[in-house]
């Protein structure tokens, strides 16, 4: 039997560490090659990392919500065969003791009456970790804690029994009971009576999605003078249309929604405005105009706000959009997106759909310089053609990176793609070239 | 004319469950009232731990003074040999009782707790009346805390009075017996019968059980019972005390040995010690419409009793009757009505027997381990081997420190020791229970030299499989 060590591996795009996001496997279980051990997350995106080997787990190192440099040692197997660890004892379990008393003892500093003997420092040098790996704790054993964990756990209504403890001998420091209130620990509040006067502050820990949403959103603010701009849109006709094409699509098309048309919509305006669909390398001075139109789609999931992105959007008709939009949102709902599918979009759509709203100010996703936000779709009395008629009226919010796109060239820009949206035959038409896109209708 | 109080919390009892309760809750902000008709301070202060210490530390003083004078000690001599006035010693005594008392007092004052001196007599569960040193007084509250303590069992056949004494009584002697029978050789019995033999009473011990101390495991108690057999006090193990006899003669106690055979021992006084008894009886506990486990009153793990808001701590809950588990459950209660989230769930409660030598335990001796079904490594460390034990006559009584882990990771499942002055240990002990640690941790912690903490930091090495000095 040997020890392997799976290290975690370079994640690509310069990252430098990653984030353990939840661990599927435990110590003790054997696994197979190729079962799902962990899923890690990196700044783009959560990754699953799956077994290299078969064997029996004997450690996992770090806590849900704990930060891994590339290179790191994450999952310890006990393996047929030599393993890869050579180093280290091929028991964990009672490597401290005999380590202490293999290595070499520590020098001798000063003239001491008696060296003491130090066992950790030794053991901890020799393995870099507690030197009793932690056994998932029996039923009906006492977790062991200090007495100022206990009471904070109690403070908190969480029940040690179902923490995991990484101290020696499976003992619960501070740090885990904070791993596992962040990760959504049941706490033991009983429901409240109506009009019961609630006591306390729930206290948690910003970890994983959303330590990177929080991030990315501070980022995002501080860095980019946003400016917004809000223009509504007559889409009667483009709702008949949509009606019309739901009723008549093939049982294998999907099912049409709004975005498709938005998309379809931005993609012919886009050209004339490369300035819009840009990445801003603020830090570098160089703005990257793209010629692909790479579509992030603000996806809500249980975690938290996700932007997948559909891919040269500019080479897909309203079918294959919308096919791919939904593949890709549900891939992120799901959290089974890859990282490719998280990264690398030019322009983003947020849409909060039938809840819309009637304005947003929607916030960029940097590095790009724009992003649309389509507003609910309410039927209003507005004067059409001399007359007073319902129409099926949406507000069209917008914001941008004033640093690089001018207001002029963003109302523009948004009264072009209004145009397209109100007259939505053109959206279609194959129009030699960008000139071919009318400027915006005067408002009847 | 009566008077009616209302306060928030109303503590029975002055003991330290009752005082420590009602000066958390004065610091707490909330209106407290308790009731004591005895002296404050309880069974600890007045008629236990702390005069039995005295008695003992006095006792020990005496008898090394007798060492000097009859072959010398050290190179120290007395020409003469000592002489104990006992009144004087208890007057000594009670001037420590006193100083506690009022400390306790003034303590209470400064918590702003209102003290009704006097025997409450419960009517309900939230009201008693109580005929205090200044007229009649009525209380109900909105929390009620029993912590009315303990008594001294008697034998039926040998009930108190005359030369049959408690430890109460016991404490306050003003002449020596020359002859004391102990009967029931648990820690109250031996501290007070060892004391009692080291001022120089000849004392008999009388057991039920086959060993002393029987708590404890007899590698603990075997340094105890050394002690007896060298300072000739006389042991009857698996007897049975069965009756007293006054005759011309003077008192005797029949006693059945094991063996069947009736003895009789002549004696002045007969010390009874066959255990503590929760105080139940008398002040309408049966009024309450709480329920009881035994003869204790039941509490949850936040001493809260069958019924709402009638809270109760310390020995009239059950074992082990300790000051120390009195005082934290009853500031433990003080909290929880003050809004705090508390729970009573140490890991381990050490306990002292203040016999010659000392024994402390805390947590599980390697057979509670055993019988846990825990793989066990035992690491034990001879007082024999500690330079400071050595120099202050601690090193040849057979006193050791004994450390019980689990095999598997190390953690400390218990400690015990025996020896001279251990029960100073008995902080360390509980701290590393406490703190969950692990056998690395105590090796890895550096320890003073020279004292006897020392053999613990051996201990654990020895149990690691590397200690030192033996």
């Amino acid at each position: 039997m040997g020890r392997f060590v799976f290290k975690l591996p370079d994640v690509g795009e310069g990252t430098a560490e990653a984030e353990i996001v939840a661990w599927h496997v435990a110590v003790g279980d054997t696994i197979k090659e190729d079962q799902h051990l962990v899923d890690i997350m990196t700044d783009k995106a959560t990754v699953e990392m799956t077994s290299p080997i078969s064997g029996k787990i004997v450690e996992l190192r770090g806590e849900p919500g704990s930060m891994a440099p590339v290179g790191a040692p994450l999952v310890v197997f006990e393996v047929d065969g030599a393993g890869n660890d050579f180093e280290a004892k091929t028991n964990g379990a009672a490597a401290a003791p005999k380590v202490a008393k293999t290595a070499p003892p520590p020098p001798p500093k000063l003239d001491q009456p008696k060296p003491a003997p130090n066992a950790e420092p030794v053991a901890a040098k020799a393995a870099p970790v507690a030197p009793t790996p932690a056994a998932p704790r029996k039923f009906g054993e006492k977790p062991l804690a200090s007495p100022a964990v206990r009471q904070r756990a109690q403070d908190l209504g969480v029940h040690l029994q179902f923490i995991h403890g990484t101290g020696p001998a499976g003992r619960i420091s501070h740090a885990d009971l904070d791993g596992y209130i962040a990760k959504g620990a049941p706490t033991g509040a009983r429901p409240s009576a109506a009009l019961e006067r609630r006591e306390g502050v729930d206290e948690i820990k910003i970890i994983g999605l959303r330590r990177k949403i929080a991030e990315k959103m501070q980022e995002t603010k501080r860095r980019i003078p946003h400016f917004a701009y809000v223009e509504e849109v007559d889409m009667t006709e483009l709702e008949a249309l949509r009606a019309q094409m739901n009723a008549a699509k093939r049982p294998d098309q999907p099912k049409l929604t709004l975005l498709p048309f938005m998309m379809r919509a931005l993609i012919r305006v886009l050209p004339d405005y490369p300035q819009i669909n840009a990445r801003f390398d603020d830090e570098a001075g160089v703005v990257h105009r793209y010629k692909p139109v790479h579509i992030g789609i603000a996806t809500q999931t249980p975690n938290g706000l996700i932007v997948p992105v559909v891919h040269h959007a500019e080479a897909m008709d309203l079918w294959q959009a919308a096919a791919e939009v939904a593949r890709v949102s549900t891939a992120a709902r799901d959290n089974k997106a890859t990282k490719d599918e998280l990264t690398g979009s030019t322009i983003t759509i947020t849409s909060l759909g039938p809840i819309g709203g009637v304005v947003t100010t929607p916030v960029i996703n940097h590095p790009e310089v724009a992003i649309i936000g389509p507003n609910a779709i309410i039927e209003r009395p507005v004067v059409h053609n001399g007359h007073i008629a319902v129409r099926k009226m949406m507000n069209l919010s917008s914001s941008f990176d004033h640093r690089v796109v001018d207001g002029y060239d963003a109302a523009m820009f948004i009264q072009r793609v209004k145009a397209l949206l109100e007259h939505p035959a053109m959206i279609f038409m194959e129009l030699s070239g960008s000139a071919g896109v009318p400027p915006a209708l005067p408002n009847n | 004319m009566t008077e009616h109080l209302k306060p928030k919390l109303l503590v029975v009892g002055g003991g330290p469950g009752g005082y420590v309760a009602a000066i958390r809750a004065g610091q707490l902000g909330i209106d407290t009232v308790l009731v004591e008709g005895d002296r404050l301070g309880g069974t600890c202060l007045i008629r236990g731990c702390i005069p039995s210490k005295a008695i003992i530390h006095a006792a020990g003083e005496f008898e090394s003074m007798r060492h000097a004078s009859a072959k010398g000690l050290h190179g120290i001599k007395l020409s003469t040999a000592p002489k104990l006035d006992l009144a004087e010693t208890v007057k000594w005594k009670e001037g420590i009782v006193t100083r506690l008392n009022t400390g306790v007092t003034g303590l209470l004052k400064r918590s702003k707790v209102k003290v009704v001196s006097g025997w409450a007599k419960f009517s309900d569960a939230k009201t008693c009346a109580v005929d205090s040193s200044t007229g009649p007084v009525t209380i109900s509250a909105e929390h009620v805390l029993l912590a009315a303590g303990s008594l001294p069992v008697q034998i039926p056949t040998i009930p108190f009075g005359g030369p049959v004494v408690s430890s109460t009584e016991a404490l306050m002697l003003d002449t020596l017996p020359e002859k004391l029978v102990v009967v029931g050789a648990g820690y109250i019995g031996l501290e007070l019968g060892i004391a009692f033999a080291k001022l120089g009473s000849q004392v008999t011990v009388v057991e039920a059980e086959k060993n002393i101390l029987p708590l404890y495991d007899t590698d603990l108690t075997a340094p105890v019972k050394r002690w007896l057999d060298k300072n000739n006090v006389t042991t009857h193990l698996g007897a049975k005390a069965k009756a007293v006899e006054t005759g011309k003669k003077g008192t005797s106690l029949i006693v059945e040995t094991a063996d069947g055979k009736t003895l009789e021992l002549p004696t002045d006084k007969i010390l009874v010690t066959v255990g503590r008894k929760p105080n139940t009886q008398g002040w309408g506990l049966e009024n309450m419409g709480v329920d009881m486990a035994g003869r204790f009153v039941k509490v949850d793990d936040q001493c809260r009793t069958s019924m709402k808001n009638v809270w109760a701590a310390g020995d009239l809950v059950g074992e082990p009757m300790l000051e120390h588990k009195a005082a934290t459950q009853g500031e433990m209660v003080a909290e929880i009505i003050a809004g705090h989230k508390r729970k009573f769930a140490p890991a381990a409660i050490a306990a002292v027997c203040f016999t010659e030598p000392e024994i402390v335990s805390a947590g599980l001796s390697p057979a509670d381990a055993s019988k846990a079904g825990i793989e066990t490594v035992v690491g034990q460390f001879p007082f024999a081997a500690n330079g400071r034990a050595l120099s202050m006559d601690a090193a040849d009584n057979g006193g050791f420190v004994r450390v019980v882990a689990s095999k598997g990771d190390h953690r400390v499942l218990g400690i015990q020791a025996v020896g001279a002055h251990v029960s100073e240990l008995s902080a360390e002990f509980a701290t590393v229970m406490e703190m969950g640690a692990v056998l690395e941790d105590i090796a890895g912690t550096i320890h003073v030299h020279p004292t006897l903490s020392e053999a613990f930091h051996e201990s654990a090495l020895k149990a690691l499989g590397h200690a030192i000095h033996i």
